[in-house]
């Protein structure tokens, strides 16, 4: 109920920021929306799934700011790459492991090698992704596994009732 | 003043990360390395950008949906480009190596 509650907020929130009006006939509008697509949402029994995603929530910003640094050093190194006057490029395509139980942390950990300029995940299988990488040295720092490390950080640490129910 | 400025300088690093990353879709070989450069455009030189617009804004309404156009371009960017790789490596596209370079068969045929 409590996360039902939650998404209604969440939903309504994002159409008042969106509409920026505060008439009644809109936020009434928004009101019925929201609810309905939580009632939808319920129906479909989408909800109260998502136990793993109550991980130390703090740790994401920080994981964030990281990546933001990462992004901009490495999309300075592939521009330099680009912009050389002989194309410097060694591309590999490697199966590295991956320490994320859930799979949240696993898209994370997938799109965060996407969104870093340089290496592109191309498969996300069980303990194991596919990444497509530009040059050796962009491979080596993702098998520094630091990336790997820091996401699984943000991820929930298992409690008993989470082991219960893993398969 | 300082918030022009400022907003002018995170534009131009932007625009300059686009057209590097304009430049590198142009020069790479094939379609994976390709997709390295198309990175530095939707974080770095969207980021950028809208840095940029979001210090000239002036009005709340205009910088959340500016941030929440950021925030989306992260989640679904990176989501399109692993369905773009799985989907060529899926029918069979092998990625150019150095190697297939030298042999002089760059389309990657054997």
């Amino acid at each position: 109920m409590l996360h039902a509650v939650g998404l209604f907020a969440v939903l309504f929130g994002t159409w008042i920021l969106l509409s920026g009006h505060f008439t009644p006939f809109l936020l009434i509008a928004g009101a019925v929306c929201a609810a309905l697509t939580v009632a939808i949402t319920l129906r479909m029994d989408l909800l109260d799934q998502q136990r793993d995603f109550v991980g130390p929530v703090w740790r994401l910003p920080l994981y964030w700011l990281w990546l933001a640094g990462q992004i901009i050093l490495w999309s300075l190194i592939v521009a330099r790459q680009v912009l050389a006057p002989r194309l410097d490029i060694d591309p590999v395509l490697q199966r590295l492991p991956c320490s994320q139980r859930s799979d949240l942390a696993k898209v994370m950990y997938a799109n965060s090698i996407t969104l870093t300029p340089g290496t592109v995940s191309t498969d996300v299988g069980d303990g194991e992704i596919e990444v497509h990488a530009l040059t050796r040295a962009a491979m080596e720092d993702l098998k520094s596994g630091d990336m790997d490390r820091r996401v699984s950080a943000t991820e929930a640490k298992r409690t008993k009732a989470a082991a219960a129910d893993a398969p | 003043m300082i918030l022009d400025i400022l907003s002018w300088i995170s534009i131009a690093i932007g625009a300059f990360f686009v057209l590097v990353g304009g430049i590198g879709i142009w020069r790479m070989p094939d379609l994976f390395s390709r997709m390295h450069p198309a990175g530095i455009i939707d974080t770095a030189g969207a980021g950028f950008l809208l840095l940029g617009l979001l210090l000239q804004s002036g009005d709340w309404l205009v910088s959340v949906k500016l941030v929440l156009i950021f925030v989306f371009l992260l989640f679904t960017s990176p989501v399109a480009t692993h369905a773009l790789a799985h989907a060529a490596l899926l029918d069979g596209l092998k990625p150019w190596t150095r190697r297939r370079d030298k042999a002089r068969d760059k389309d990657g045929e054997p």
